[in-house]
């Protein structure tokens, strides 16, 4: 895999790769520098917890959006056996950027939908950069709507830098489709679970986006605009998106503090990014833990539950 | 018709905040001068061209509901600067600005009222008040009004007047559209209707939940209604956009609105459609 390094990750990057060139040279065996490798090792271990405990939201909207992130169709290849792909809104058309199916998590049918991005260019392309137009919403709704006619949970793993902004878009309802959603998932009676794995632009993730529960990678933004976009509307300057990050608490601790994540799903050492198996090992562990408390409850209890989890949040004075 | 000439409530208390001063004012649209007292009779509906000037909470109020029948409720909502959240101003002045501004304590007003004597629950929103912007304050007064219509078995009408979500609360405003949309289903469940008014502007998260729900789905001639603005458009297909793009005409052509009411005409028509329900 071609290698992304941010600033912050690049002192780790480069200890690493000094172990590795001593790890080459000690092949037969060297004393010294294995004394020496595990003396590095150490070092590069403390770096990292060093760094990593010490990242700013926009560091982590970096890792959220870093090249080499897992995307939801990497995680359904490693979570998800027999997944079978399903196409198409019935009305207009297949959006590429929400992907939807079905499948088997530990052996329990589920559903499964997810913005997903691209990592070559014609990917990202083929992808639109993991903007939904319309269709992609109402596709997801679709294949809701078929989950709860089977009585299978939904699992949508959340990773856009927004709904689309163009023409098409909005000619088809953009608004309406993820209103509608909203609605429709709300009420939806198999459980929902929710994962933030990279971004959470606004509208354009909260589109696939109630549920019963919703997690967040710990390398993940969540929030009601993008940094970018909040700076460029409220100080004029898209160059202000660190500030903007700070200012509007996009991280994954700042949405459990809110009271909106229920957890945290810990990434690998330095990020989901480092080591794809791990990070979806991790993933999975926290799904298959949460539906198993959700598959005791009935369609009304989770329904009941679900409104009222959104009905508690928010902030005012009175 | 005859009801507005019956007996006009004035409008003027309110207008001087949104209106410039003075006894005459220039039509946005066509350029005619007009005289503000008739255009006051007219509920700020341009003669000549029909353009609709913006009109705060409590001239909606005056026009659609009959005349002390509006029991406002929960007008001591205010919003809290939790993420204490600064950009070039502080969140927290904003809100103070806000309310003295505008004289009230958020972007939304609800309450009971009657409407050609059917009562029903009544929401309003203030583009005054920093931009009509939804934040965990409209978002709870519009549960609250929600969970009064069913309670009551009322219809419900929600006037859309926002630029959409509050940036200022972060994710909160973002779930406030969950939460409103959470509601609303529960009053569809429970048969009850909901009429949505979109007027100049309905955008961003305010359309993509509560205003894009209505069972019936109604706006001003002329408004600005859509998810994404203008600039982020612009910015990301790299031309200008065709004329009348995001307006009431275009969502009635494709089929998102039930029908394009004039302000003269909307307490009739609202009327005649509660009849049905
Ligand atoms: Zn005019």
């Amino acid at each position: 895999m071609e290698t992304f390094v941010l600033d912050f990750e690049r002192p780790i990057v480069e200890l690493e790769r000094k172990i590795q060139e001593m790890k080459d040279l000690s092949i037969n065996g060297d004393m010294e520098l294995s004394d020496e490798i595990s003396r590095l090792k150490e070092k590069a271990r403390k770096l990292r917890v060093d760094i990593y405990s010490k990242l700013t939201r926009w560091e982590r909207v970096q890792l959220a959006k870093h090249p080499q992130r897992p995307h939801t169709l990497d995680y359904i290849k490693r979570i998800i056996t027999d997944f079978i792909e399903l196409h198409g809104d019935r009305a207009f058309g297949d959006d590429p950027a929400i992907v939807a199916g079905i499948g088997k998590l530990d052996g329990q049918p589920i559903t499964i939908i997810g913005h997903q991005k691209g990592r070559t260019t014609k990917e990202k392309l083929y992808r639109n950069f993991g903007m939904p137009h319309p269709e992609g919403y109402r596709k997801a709704m679709r294949i809701m709507r078929l989950a709860a006619k089977f009585h299978r949970p939904v699992i949508c793993l959340l990773d856009t830098p927004g709904a689309y902004p163009g023409l098409g878009a909005e000619e088809r309802g953009q608004a309406e489709a993820i209103a509608r959603n909203l609605l429709e998932m709300s009420i939806l009676p198999v459980p929902i679970i929710t994962i933030v794995i990279g971004e959470g632009a606004s509208g354009g993730a909260l589109g696939i986006g109630v549920g019963d529960r919703i997690l967040a990678m710990e390398n993940t933004w969540y929030s009601v605009i993008s940094p970018e976009g909040c700076a460029a509307i409220l100080w004029k300057d898209s160059a202000k998106a660190e500030q903007a990050a700070e200012a509007m608490r996009v991280s994954s601790r700042d949405l459990l503090e809110m009271g909106i994540a229920d957890r945290i799903i810990e990434e690998p050492p330095g990020g989901a990014h480092r080591n794809h198996d791990e990070a979806a090992n991790l993933l999975k562990q926290s799904i298959v833990s949460e539906l198993a408390i959700l598959n005791e409850k009935s369609p009304d209890t989770l329904v009941a539950e679900r409104i009222e989890k959104y009905g508690k949040i928010g902030v005012w004075i009175e | 018709m005859a009801w507005f000439k019956r007996q006009i409530p004035s409008l003027k208390t309110q207008e001087k905040k949104e209106l410039p001063d003075g006894l005459w004012i220039k039509c946005e649209k066509c350029g005619e001068i007009i005289y503000k007292k008739e255009l006051d009779k007219n509920l700020y509906v341009c003669m000549k061209c029909d353009f609709h000037f913006r009109i705060r909470a409590q001239q909606y109020i005056n026009i659609l509901i009959d005349e002390d029948t509006f029991e406002e409720f929960n007008q001591n909502i205010q919003s809290e600067d939790s993420l204490k959240f600064k950009s070039t101003r502080r969140y927290s002045d904003q809100i103070k600005d806000a309310m003295k501004k505008t004289g009230t304590n958020s972007a939304i007003r609800t309450g009971f009222g009657n409407l050609n004597g059917q009562r029903l629950v009544m929401c309003v929103m203030d583009f005054a008040f920093i931009g009509g912007s939804m934040g965990s304050v409209v978002g709870e007064k519009i549960a609250r009004a929600t969970r009064h219509a069913i309670e009551q078995k009322l219809p419900l009408i929600i006037i859309s007047a926002s630029g959409g979500a509050r940036m200022q609360e972060g994710a909160l405003s973002l779930m406030q559209m969950a939460k409103t949309s959470a509601y609303l289903a529960k009053l569809s469940e429970a048969g009850l209707p909901f009429i949505s008014i979109c007027t100049f502007p309905t955008t961003g998260g305010v359309s993509a939940s509560y205003a894009m729900l209505g069972d019936i789905i109604i706006a001003e001639p002329g408004a600005l209604i859509g998810f994404a603005g203008e600039r982020v458009i612009k910015q990301t297909i790299g031309q200008d956009l065709p004329e009348g793009f995001q307006r009431s005409e275009f969502l009635l052509e494709h089929g998102f609105l039930d029908a394009i009411v004039s302000r003269l005409e909307m307490k009739e028509k609202l009327s005649k459609m509660l009849e049905f329900f």
